[in-house]
Parts: C-alpha cells; sequence; structure tokens
C-alpha cells in the first residue's frame, strides 16, 4: 500500500506530534510514566479547548483574534463570580456565550470582516476582565480544582480529558448530520443556501460553538491556576490559530480537523519542556512553536506540490 | 406516454432585464409529465436565464409562473422549486468540495438526519450513480476535491435525481455532458430516457446538437432572449437546427479590398498551441493583423489569450468580464483609464496629474466615452460606456498587439460600431488585435479567424472563406467525429 | 455663503476628517472637564505617542490596501528585534546612532524579506505566514535581548524627546515622512499599483502590474516602517524592551481602520491615520481623566473600534 499525499497530509499532525513526544522520552525518559506526562500536559487542556474554538471559527471561513481575551474573562468570572456566587456566575457565562452567537449573527449580517471586528472585541474582553478583576487574584471554585487535579488510574486525566472532547467534537462537526451543513458552509456557501439552508444559522451556531470552548478553555485554566488574571490568556489568540493550522486545517474551505487540532495544540503545549530537557533557554519556546508551524506549512506545501504533478 | 400528460409549469409572457440589457423578452413554455424539452441557442440566446427564472434562482422582471396551475408570486424562490419537484444542475459546480460525496448529498436532503443518516445518504447516492452511471467507479467516501471533473458532474447529477421525502418531478440540466465522455454521456441520456418514461419531465441544455436532436421530444431554440422556434424533435434534423439558432440572412459580403493574405507574410509575431491542442495546428498572428478566436463561449479561448498575455512583449488587455477582470471600482474613470499607461505619465518619478488629464480627455473624446466629468466613479458609466474606458485604457498604452476577450457582451450597437471602426484604424496604423468573440458579425472584421472547440483549434479559417455556416459547423460537433 | 457651505460639504466628504474631528471633540471633552488645565501638555503628548503609532500605522495600511486577507502581523516582533539589536549595537554611543538606525532598518528588511518568502514559497495566507514568523522573530529578539538595560544614545533620546514650541520633533519628521509616503502612494507607479491591487487583482494584472513584485515591495516597506519605529521607540522610552512592541499589533490595525482606510482593500487614507492616532491616544486621556477605570478604558476602546467598522461598511453597501 502507498501513502497517498492526502493521507500523508492527514497523519502530519499525529506525526509531529509523535516525533516530538518520542525526543522528549529520549531525552528524559522519566517523563514516560504517569507522574510524568501529567507534569507534561499540565496545560494542555485548557489551550485545546481555545484551540477548538478558533478552529469553529476557521470553519466559516472567519478568524477570530479575541479568543485570549475572551479565555481571560472566563477566568476572571471563573475565580470570582462562580466562586462567590455560583448561579450569578453561571449567568456570567451563559451571557458570555450569547455575546458570542450574537458577534457571529452580526458578522454575517452586516457582512463585517471578522477580524477586525474580533480584534476590536479583544479591547473589550481584556477590559472586561479588568473590570471583574481589576488585579490577579480571587479563587477558582473547589469543585473546579477537584476537577482538574483529579487523578485516574492507570492514564492520567488530561490525556482521558483530550481524548473524549476529541472525539466529541469529531462527532459533532465530522460524523452528525447538522456538523456536515456546518462544514458545507465554509466549503461552498452559496451551494448551501441553494440547497435550502440558513447561512445565518450556521454561523450562529459556530460562533456560539466557539464561546462554548471559550467557557471551557477559562474554566479549565483557572482550574489549573487556582486564581485568575485578566492577562493570563492573552497569548493563546496566535498560539490557538497556529494549533488549528498545525492540526492539519485550512484557513478557508471548511477543511477542519478537530482530532488535528486537539493534536496541535498538544504539540504547541509540549515544545516547551522539549525545549527545556535539550536546555535551551525557554526563550526560544515561542520561536520554537513558530519554527515547527513553518516546518509542517512547508510539509504541507511540498506535499500539495507532489500532488498536483 | 403521451395520452395522459399533465402539465407541471406554464411560463407566460416572462421578460427579465439587467438594466439596460434586455436577457428574456416575452417567452412561452410549458413542461409537461413525461417530456424531456431540448432547449438550443448561441451564447446570450437566454437559456441559462430562462433555466434560472425556472429554478427559482432569479426572479422574473415581467410574466407568469404557474406550477401545477397555481400562479406564483414574486416569493418564487429556490426553496418553493424544490418543494414543487423542480431541481436544476447547474453550468457551475455547486457541490461542497470539502465534503464527501455522501455528506453532499446530506447538504440536498434535509430529511437525512438522526441516527444513521449517513448510511441512508450513502445509499440514496450509491444507488442512483450505479442506475444513471453504471461502472462509475467513485467511491461514496471521497471527497469531490478528489473526483476529476467529470466524476464530480455525475455526483452533482446523481444527486439531483435522488428522491427522499419530496416529490421529483422536473429535472434542468444546463450543460450536463460538458466535461462527461461520450460513453458516460450517453448512459445519462438513456438515463433522462427512463425518467421520463416514469412520467418525469426533463429540459436539456446542450451545444452537442446530436444528443438533443436523439434524447428529447421537443426542442426549444432561443435567440436573442426569445423563442424562436419549438418543434417536436423530429421535426428537426442538424442543419434545421442549425439554422434556426443562427441567422441566414446574414450573409456576409466579401468587399472587394478584402486581401487576407496580405498580412500573411514573414514571420509571425505570434506562433504558439493551446495547452490542450492534439495536433500540430498552431495559432499564428502576424503584425498588423486582427485575429479572431471564435467558437462557443468557454471553449478555450479565454485561456489562449491569458496564456499569450504578457505585458513585457508590449501587450495590452481588453476584459470581457468588467467585473472580475477589467474594472478598477473605487476609481475614477479617469484614473481607470490611464492606469495602462503609468510609465508615459512619468516626470521624474511622479505621475503627472495634467498629462494624465490631457490623455484621459483625448480618449474620451477619440472613442466617444459619454460622461460629464471623467472625474466621476467608473461604475456610473454605463456597460458600454465602461467597456469603452477598457478600449480606451488598452489603446492609450503603447501596447503593440492587443488581446480582446469577448469585449462587447452587454455593449449596445452603436458603442460597437464605433469600437470596430477604431480597432480597423489602429489595425491598419500597425497594431494587432486577437480578439476572442462569439458572435459571429464580429467576426466579419478579422482578417483571420480560429475555432476553439473543447479547448483545442478545430478549424483555421482565412477571411476569403469566413461564413457563419462554417463557423457555426466547426463549433458544434460533428457526428462523425 | 453658497460656496462656504459647499466647501463645507467638500470637506466632510473626506473620509479622513471624522477620525480628526472626533480627536478634537475628544480632547475638547476633556479640557472641559479639567477647565482647560492642561490643554496644551496634552496635545504634545498625545503628538508623542501617537507618532509611533503612525509608524507603524501607515506600514500596515500600505499592505491592508493589497486586499483581503493581506495583514502584517509580525509587526510587534519586528518593532521589539529592531530596538533590541540596535540598542545593543550602540550601547549608548552617540557616535553609533546612524549605524544603529542601519541595523535597525537591515533588520527590518530581513523580516520583510523573510515573510514574502513565507508567502510565496509555502503560498500561505499572508496572515498564517506574518503570524509564524512573528514567534521566530520574537524569540530571536527575546534571546538576543535577554537582560539588556542598555540606555540609548543621549543624543537619539534627545531627538526622539525634543519638542519646539510644544511640538514634538520626532512628530514634525513623521508628518514629513508620512508626506512623502502619501505621495509615494498617489503619484508613483507603485502607489497606484497597490491600490490597483486592492480593488482587482486580476484587473491589475491585465491592466500590466507586475502584482508579485509590488506585493513583495509593499510587505518590505511595511517590515521597514516598523523597524524603523522600534529604532525611535527603544531611544524614545529609555531603552529596548522585550514587549515594547506588543501593544502595537492591535494599535496598528486599528488606527487604519478608524482612519478611513477601507479593510476591503483598494482605498488608502494615509491623513486619517494621523486623525486616528490622536484620538485613540486623546480617548485614553479622557477616560483616564475622567477618572474610569483602565477596564472600562478598554472596553469603550473595543466598542469604538467595532462601532466605527460596522458604520464604515454600511456606507459603502450601496454600491
Amino acid at each position: 500500500m502507498t501513502l497517498s499525499p492526502r493521507m500523508f497530509r492527514s497523519l502530519l499532525p499525529a506525526m509531529s506530534l509523535s516525533v516530538i513526544l518520542i525526543a522528549i522520552f529520549y531525552l528524559q525518559p522519566r517523563t514516560m510514566s504517569y507522574f510524568g506526562l501529567n507534569l507534561l500536559l499540565n496545560l494542555a487542556l485548557p489551550i485545546a479547548f481555545a484551540t477548538l474554538a478558533q478552529m469553529c471559527i476557521i470553519t466559516v471561513n472567519d478568524l477570530d483574534l479575541g479568543i485570549g481575551g475572551f479565555v481571560g474573562v472566563v477566568a476572571c468570572i471563573g475565580a470570582t463570580l462562580l466562586n462567590d456566587s455560583p448561579l450569578l456566575g453561571v449567568l456570567a457565562l451563559l451571557g458570555c456565550i450569547a455575546s458570542y452567537a450574537a458577534l457571529g449573527a452580526l458578522i454575517h449580517l452586516r457582512q463585517l470582516p471578522s477580524i477586525v471586528v474580533t480584534l476590536g472585541m479583544s479591547f473589550f474582553w481584556l477590559g472586561l476582565a479588568l473590570m471583574i478583576l481589576p488585579r490577579p487574584g480571587g479563587s477558582a471554585p473547589q469543585w473546579l480544582h477537584a476537577i482538574m487535579t483529579f487523578k485516574t488510574p492507570y492514564i492520567p486525566f488530561t490525556i482521558i480529558a483530550l481524548s473524549v472532547v476529541a472525539l466529541l467534537v469529531h462527532w459533532m462537526l465530522k460524523v452528525s448530520a447538522y456538523g456536515t451543513i456546518l462544514r458545507g458552509a465554509g466549503g461552498n456557501p452559496s451551494s448551501v443556501e441553494r440547497a435550502g439552508w440558513s447561512l445565518l444559522k450556521t454561523k450562529v451556531t459556530m460562533y456560539a460553538l466557539a464561546g462554548c470552548f471559550g467557557v471551557l478553555a477559562g474554566l479549565t485554566l483557572v482550574g489549573l491556576t487556582t486564581s485568575g488574571d485578566a492577562n493570563i490568556a492573552l497569548r493563546y489568540t496566535l498560539l490557538t490559530i497556529a494549533g488549528v493550522i498545525l492540526g492539519g486545517g485550512e484557513f478557508v474551505g471548511g477543511r477542519i480537523s478537530p482530532i488535528g487540532a486537539v493534536l496541535g495544540a498538544v504539540t504547541l503545549t509540549l515544545t516547551g519542556s522539549f525545549l527545556a530537557f535539550l536546555h535551551i533557554s525557554p526563550d526560544w519556546q515561542i520561536g520554537a512553536q513558530g519554527g515547527i508551524l513553518i516546518l509542517v506549512l512547508a510539509l504541507r506545501a511540498i506535499i500539495n506540490r507532489a500532488e498536483t504533478r | 406516454m403521451s395520452k395522459n400528460k399533465k402539465n407541471i409549469v406554464t411560463l407566460t409572457g416572462v421578460g427579465k432585464s439587467f438594466g439596460a440589457v434586455k436577457a428574456l423578452q416575452n417567452v412561452q413554455l410549458e413542461i409537461s409529465t413525461g417530456e424531456c424539452i431540448g432547449l438550443v441557442g448561441h451564447n446570450g440566446a437566454g437559456k441559462s436565464t430562462l433555466m434560472n427564472i425556472l429554478a427559482g434562482t432569479l426572479t422574473p422582471t415581467k410574466g407568469e409562473i404557474n406550477v401545477s396551475q397555481v400562479a406564483q408570486d414574486q416569493l418564487y424562490n429556490v426553496a418553493i422549486a424544490h418543494q414543487q419537484g423542480i431541481r436544476c444542475v447547474f453550468q457551475e459546480l455547486s457541490l461542497c468540495p470539502n465534503l464527501t460525496v455522501t455528506e453532499n448529498t446530506r447538504v440536498m436532503h434535509a430529511s437525512l438526519q438522526g441516527w444513521g443518516w449517513r448510511k441512508k445518504a450513502g445509499a440514496l447516492i450509491i444507488d442512483m450513480l450505479d442506475e444513471i452511471f453504471p461502472g462509475h467507479g467513485i467511491s461514496i467516501k471521497a471527497l469531490i476535491d478528489d473526483l476529476s471533473l467529470s466524476q464530480r458532474q455525475m455526483v452533482e447529477i446523481a444527486r439531483a435525481f435522488s428522491i427522499t421525502d419530496t416529490q421529483l418531478r422536473i429535472v434542468i440540466l444546463d450543460e450536463p455532458t460538458s466535461s462527461l465522455d461520450a460513453v458516460v454521456a450517453d448512459q445519462l441520456l438513456q438515463h433522462i430516457r427512463r425518467f421520463v418514461s416514469r412520467g418525469g419531465a426533463c429540459v436539456l441544455i446542450s451545444h452537442m446538437l446530436e444528443e438533443i436532436l436523439s434524447s428529447c421530444d421537443r426542442i426549444v431554440v432561443m435567440r436573442d432572449g426569445t423563442v424562436v422556434a419549438e418543434k417536436n424533435a423530429t421535426d428537426f434534423n442538424r442543419d434545421s437546427l442549425v439554422a434556426a439558432m443562427g441567422s441566414m440572412a446574414r450573409e456576409y459580403q466579401h468587399d472587394a479590398n478584402d486581401d487576407a493574405a496580405s498580412k500573411r507574410q514573414g514571420t509571425a509575431l505570434i506562433n504558439c498551441a493551446p495547452k490542450l491542442q492534439h495536433d500540430e495546428q498552431q495559432l499564428r498572428v502576424y503584425k498588423g493583423e486582427i485575429v479572431g478566436l471564435a467558437g462557443l463561449a468557454g471553449q478555450g479561448q479565454t485561456e489562449m489569450l491569458v496564456q499569450l498575455f504578457s505585458p513585457q512583449k508590449s501587450m495590452a488587455f481588453v476584459a470581457g468580464d468588467r467585473q472580475s477582470d477589467g474594472i478598477f471600482p473605487l476609481w475614477s474613470i479617469a484614473e481607470n483609464i490611464t492606469i495602462g499607461s503609468m510609465r508615459n505619465l512619468l516626470r521624474k518619478f511622479l505621475l503627472d496629474k495634467n498629462s494624465a488629464a490631457a490623455l484621459a480627455s483625448h480618449w474620451q473624446q477619440k472613442i466617444a466615452i459619454r460622461s460629464p466629468d471623467l472625474n466621476h466613479n467608473i461604475l456610473s458609466l454605463s456597460g458600454g460606456n465602461q467597456q469603452k474606458a477598457l478600449f480606451a485604457r488598452a489603446l492609450a498604452s503603447n501596447a503593440q498587439t492587443v488581446l480582446m476577450d469577448d469585449p462587447m457582451r452587454g455593449v449596445d450597437i452603436g458603442t460597437k460600431q464605433d469600437v470596430y471602426d477604431m480597432i480597423r484604424a489602429e489595425a491598419d496604423n500597425g497594431r494587432t488585435f486577437l480578439w476572442y468573440t462569439t458572435e459571429f458579425d464580429e467576426l466579419k472584421h478579422c482578417d483571420h479567424v480560429y475555432v476553439f472547440r473543447n479547448g483545442e483549434i478545430v478549424a483555421d479559417i482565412p477571411k476569403t472563406q469566413m461564413n457563419e455556416q462554417r463557423i457555426l459547423q466547426a463549433s458544434f460537433k460533428a457526428s462523425a467525429a | 455663503m453658497h460656496s462656504i457651505s459647499s466647501l463645507f460639504h467638500h470637506t466632510l466628504a473626506k473620509p479622513w476628517i471624522w477620525a480628526f474631528i472626533g480627536a478634537f471633540a475628544v480632547w475638547l471633552a476633556t479640557i472641559i472637564f479639567t477647565g482647560g488645565q492642561g490643554a496644551g501638555q496634552m496635545l504634545t503628548a498625545a503628538l508623542s505617542f501617537a507618532t509611533f503609532s503612525v509608524i507603524v500605522g501607515i506600514g500596515q495600511m500600505f499592505v491592508i490596501s493589497l486586499g483581503p486577507g493581506n495583514i502584517d502581523l509580525s509587526i510587534p516582533a519586528n518593532i521589539t528585534l529592531a530596538g533590541v539589536v540596535s540598542m545593543k549595537l550602540m550601547d549608548s554611543h552617540n557616535e553609533m546612532i546612524l549605524l544603529g538606525l542601519g541595523a535597525a532598518l537591515l533588520s527590518g528588511l530581513a523580516v520583510g524579506i523573510f515573510n514574502y518568502t513565507l508567502i510565496r514559497l509555502l503560498r500561505i495566507p499572508p496572515i498564517i505566514a506574518t503570524m509564524s514568523s512573528s514567534f521566530l522573530i520574537l524569540s530571536t529578539a527575546i534571546a538576543y535581548g535577554r537582560g539588556l538595560k542598555i540606555k540609548p544614545p543621549a543624543a537619539l533620546a534627545e531627538f526622539t524627546t525634543t519638542h519646539i514650541y510644544g511640538v514634538p520633533l520626532l512628530a514634525i519628521c513623521i508628518v514629513v515622512l508620512a508626506f512623502i509616503l502619501g505621495v509615494m502612494l498617489h503619484r508613483t507607479v507603485f502607489g497606484q499599483s497597490i491600490l490597483a491591487i486592492g480593488q482587482n487583482p486580476r484587473a491589475a494584472k491585465f491592466a500590466g502590474i507586475s502584482v508579485e513584485y509590488v506585493r513583495f515591495c509593499t510587505y518590505l516597506l511595511c517590515a521597514l516602517l516598523a523597524s524603523l519605529c522600534g529604532y525611535l521607540l527603544a531611544g524614545f522610552s529609555g531603552g529596548a524592551s522585550l514587549n515594547m512592541g506588543t501593544e502595537y499589533l492591535l494599535a496598528s490595525i486599528a488606527v487604519v481602520v478608524i482612519g478611513g482606510t477601507s479593510v476591503a482593500g483598494g482605498f488608502s487614507n494615509l491623513p486619517g491615520i494621523w486623525g486616528a492616532a490622536l484620538f485613540m491616544f486623546l480617548l485614553v486621556t479622557m477616560l483616564n481623566t475622567f477618572g474610569l477605570s483602565a477596564g472600562l478604558r478598554l472596553m469603550l476602546t473595543g466598542i469604538i473600534i467595532v462601532g466605527v467598522i460596522i458604520l464604515s461598511t454600511r456606507s459603502k453597501q450601496p454600491s
């Protein structure tokens, strides 16, 4: 059996993760344990959720430059309202999701460029987060912290959670009947509309989903750090775009992969540890992330060129 | 089968205008159960417009649509057409390239949902593909992106014929065989006959006259937005059909001073073959010539021009699709004209505004662009005058060769005449023109004509031997070939 | 009378006027609140800080004018790299000022070439390309400049902070630079080519414009301006810091949008960038003066950006 270019391309995310994981295991065999993996993947869950949020937006040919700020807002709510008055906290989080859905409707109805709108919103989210929590602090609800540090037998909780989430979102977007329409709306909107579907509904759904994942990202993050900070997730914005692309997603045309996005997010999370084990200064962490991204994009370009020949 | 024919759709007095251009005028059409209607006509005859109205993607400006004896109002749209069982396979593919065959079936049928929808959709489409195109070799799990053009076309057709909970009464096929090979095309035509014999109705638009003659019950011929002939298929033959589409009366009289051979001397300025050419045929263009690229629309003429275009070789391009290839919509008329001559307007490093204004107004007068002020936005002009501005852009530059991509689409008669005269005058001054056009009248102005079909040059006709019959015959595939 | 009103209408029709009106209104509101106190200093400060947004804003404007999908996300990293590189090279020595400027511009040149190479070679959208490269550039800057506490040469610091009758010298220089770039935009083949490509890249190709060459030069220009900003900013703020560029990602895009440049490309508005940059700074000052918290300030800024984009998109729809 020969490896077709498409197969090769869809295996790229898994391959890049394997390469970096094997390298880490080689450099530091002790990481190959329950405890080691737990430590390695500590922050993977929030990044994976945020990446999935970004992926939802990219599916419908938009881009979200405000997701980092949004995750910050959720983290701040998680460390304050949700702890102090749970009911109000839940309502606030639902409001966050609703505002994301409204954002989708606004962008669709007025045909606005998503990049600029979400960029403007990033100011808004950061401001809101500062209003809720002017300086780092607060504390996450006990139950949230308990979930995030839950010790599952044999396999670390993070790995189980990541797998479940990846499969669930894969089912939602790649298997379910309406997920097909959602991806179709990214691939050929006019054809989907011609078949009688509402593009407004698809866009609102995707933005609402992105809002949900953003909330989950913020909650898991605050569950891990136990305290909130408005600036806690600002660097997620670009990181999540990188994660989606690394995971085999494309910028336009509804070509996305939820499993790939999760793998991409984990790969990016691991670069820090990888460099540490190589005794390279953490200064290069972002650079390594960029380097991996460029490398994978270059590999993809080569595959595409081979395919067109 | 003709005994209990029931009327499905009646169009009465339907007209459609796009601005000043009347695409359709007073069209009557009836479609009943159990018949296949062939719709033929030259490019721009209004076939696709008519079918878009029927499918609900365009709203007519005049006339009435009756479906099952019920008059439809202005709100008639795709969704209603769908409910009424009217489906259309559009010329441009309307599948989602990022989805699989099965998933594209799901997009069409809202009722395919819940557990096991994938199985149902897959079975639906594979059964239909097997029925229409036995031996198609398409996997229902394949992404549309990975399919060949003809496989995509097959999926699109099979999807249109698939039935779930809504009825299916009329299937409109707009050039369905354009990217199918002969065997597959024949399978489709057989299926159309089967579908029709079961009481369905089909409208078949095609440039392959043989398949129209052999598969249709009734043939409707359109020209210039009206129906000019409508008879049973058996009452037509190939020649009478071609005759009905064209206008035999307008036979071209050769001028006494026609001297087509004179410019075909020395070395050719351009000597090039289309990418898809199978034989040795070349496109040759000599200095000072007007060379026509003829044939039906979209047979590779534009691709030929794009392949040839190179600004470094002193070439200018006049776009036919003004909005997508020609106009800079935010700019004034003057800016749109002078953009092609920027390097001539430099004084030191800066563009000289006065020279630019002078150049623009010189060409406004020369080519008669009707506008009170050249500083008005280009979109304030009518289509014809926008086109003149594009001509002015090309002619004002010092390009020696001008490539024209069917530039007269939607241009009024008066403008056309002005431009024809100008092209002739410029050619006499030594400029060379390559002119893709689908209108025979324009080919009369050419010194030499190459007819394109399926991306290849299929006929090479000097001016002295040119007539409409010959070009039409070459444009439509000969049955024996 | 008639001519005055027509002049009035003519001026209002210029899209850049709105940013200035906004800036003026905000300034007015602030000095009314303070009872006229500090009106002059406020303008001086606004001009000082706006200058840096303007430098990068102009570069971003050229890139955005190339049409949808064109955006440079590597500006902040570029600023930081240029700042760090030049500070290290000059090592506070006055005689090294020009060499430092050269080094900063060279680093910008390298960034520009790298960005465009990625766009072309990998055939990826510019936003992805510039984002990936910004990761690399920022890391380089961080690694290179870690623990760097080098003061800028005294002469550079003085040049960037000097006022002439309350008007910053640097602002005057950048006004001149902006004017030159404005002339380049409207009166050169290069500038007109950018606008043509932004409106309709296919038509630009058929009009004989070498689209890829123009795109290359535009990304280069943007990178050069960002590195210039890094150099000057380091001089202005007493040295390079590793997050000195951070705020300019959003700022560069925001001033372009608020300044009236079309996000869809093909229409640039250079004067508007000055108006927008002043507006953004004065707005923050106003909200500060009103005693609003940082959070509320940011929220209002966000709302205003989104509001402007909604309004400007509506006015373009009829055509």
